[in-house]
């Protein structure tokens, strides 16, 4: 049984599925996101306390923070034993006709790990008393974010990470997962383009609002 | 034509290992690959010195042996062939070409661009293959098989376990093998038996010899030279599932 848990496969299995769990959640972050961008802050935080405080999600939330850990330490492991693989490189490199983004999936992720990490600090931190804040407030405290033109630029540059990120990583859950179709498949790597411009596009879009319009 | 070759020459295993640089006069574009290399063999030879080793057997494109990494391309850069089928005049005059052995850590180099691909015998001894009484063949018309199903199992079943695959993936992945050669059992009524034991074996091994793991890139299916396709490697995925 431990040659199950510890393949190869099952853990991009165990990666794949976290992955896929992760991509759920990111709308339902955006519509919450769009609310920032009315004058009246009530809709917000009231959204973000009912996020702080309904049973429902808090257990949500344990299975998220799950998928990210699940995700980001399988996927850092993977990574090392895939360098392990090939201990001497190509000096005339790689000319295969490849999907350009799966080459840079660790960078990508890297990027949007580190993200999180700032993120985790100016808003879950402060919502665990972990770091000082208002929980009750954060419309105040993502507009005042916002303002910031340095934080602009670090946000709009992980979004776009993020989007290279999931392009290859939806259509390649499926695969992972077994699930290649002849018709499906491309209909799927579809949707992933869709999924990956729409997304970070609906979070950079709040973000350039805010700051150049707040 | 002429041409710089940069080829890498290592003594045996436990040595370092360089590119050394070769000018070649008089290559002719109806030359094959293998054919500019002996010609450059002689010439060292000729000139009392050791030979670049390489890897060839039938160069018919069926023995996956000739298998080396050029300019970028595991079995140069015309898609779909292996090295021996490879013919000079997809190269330009004055050309640098980069010749290097396949890197894995499982695929240590023995000599010069001859690597020891015995990691890929290990997984198919691991289980391979159907078990069969002895004796005569049966009846081929006993089991009777989809004509689709059957091209789909000989299109796996063409795999020449060259290694191009492991070559082109940026993690040395063998995926595209193994998944190939479960795929044409798993595929046919015979190989069902025992298509569990077999996913489960053949993939434990995989990993036991180092492989790295599939990112899904899709290097190994442009570089092959059988063009074996990736969803082999999601059918492996399934078979693994379903094993257990």
């Amino acid at each position: 049984m431990s040659k199950v848990l510890f393949a190869s496969i099952s853990k991009k299995f165990v990666m794949a599925l976290a992955g896929l769990f992760l991509l759920t959640f990111l709308p339902v972050h955006l519509i919450i996101n769009f609310m920032l961008l009315k004058s009246d802050p009530a809709p917000f935080n009231a959204a973000a306390h009912f996020m702080a405080t309904f049973p429902l999600v808090k257990i949500f939330e344990i299975v998220l923070m799950a998928a990210i850990l699940i995700h980001v330490t399988y996927g850092i492991f993977l990574q090392i034993s895939n360098w392990l693989a090939r201990p001497v490189g190509y000096v005339s490199g790689s000319k295969a006709e490849t999907s350009f983004f799966s080459k840079f999936m660790i960078w990508t992720g890297a990027t949007v790990l580190t993200f999180l990490v700032l993120h985790f600090f100016n808003f879950y931190f402060i919502k665990l008393g972990l770091v000082e804040g208002d929980p009750e407030n954060f419309y105040s405290v993502a507009h005042d974010l916002f303002r910031i033109p340095a934080y602009n630029y670090i946000y709009l540059a992980c979004f776009v990470m993020l989007g290279f990120h999931l392009y290859h990583a939806f259509s390649s859950a499926f695969q992972t997962l077994g699930l290649n179709h002849r018709i499906w498949t491309p209909i799927v790597k579809k949707i992933a383009l869709f999924y990956a411009i729409l997304i970070p596009a609906g979070f950079a879009s709040i973000s350039i609002t805010l700051w150049l319009f707040s | 034509m002429k041409l710089t070759l940069k080829i890498w020459r290592q003594k045996n295993a436990s040595a370092k290992g360089n590119f050394e640089t070769y000018q070649m006069d008089n290559v002719s574009p109806e030359m094959a690959f293998l054919e500019m290399l002996d010609s450059l063999n002689k010439r060292l030879v000729e000139e009392d010195k050791d030979p670049v080793a390489f890897d060839h057997d039938c160069r018919e494109g069926i023995c996956g042996s000739c298998g080396m990494y050029i300019n970028g391309h595991p079995h140069g850069p015309v898609p779909a062939i292996t090295t021996c089928h490879l013919s000079m005049r997809f190269f330009k005059d004055g050309e640098t070409v980069w010749i290097e052995p396949w890197r894995a850590k499982p695929f240590p180099v023995i000599k010069d661009l001859i690597v020891d691909r015995t990691a890929f015998d290990k997984i198919q001894i691991a289980c391979g293959f159907i078990s069969v009484n002895t004796g005569s063949a049966p009846e081929a018309n006993n089991i009777l098989i989809p004509k689709k199903i059957s091209d789909e199992a000989f299109n796996s079943a063409i795999c020449i376990g060259c290694g191009a695959c492991v070559a082109a993936c940026k993690n040395a992945s063998a995926m595209l093998f193994v998944s190939a050669k479960i795929s044409q059992y798993a595929l046919l009524p015979q190989g069902r038996v025992e298509a569990k034991e077999r996913v489960r074996a053949m993939v434990d091994k995989m990993d036991e010899v180092g492989f790295g793991s599939c990112s899904n890139t899709g290097a190994c299916e442009a570089e092959c030279p059988k063009q074996i396709k990736i969803t082999n490697i999601a059918r492996m995925n399934r078979e693994f599932f379903k094993a257990f």
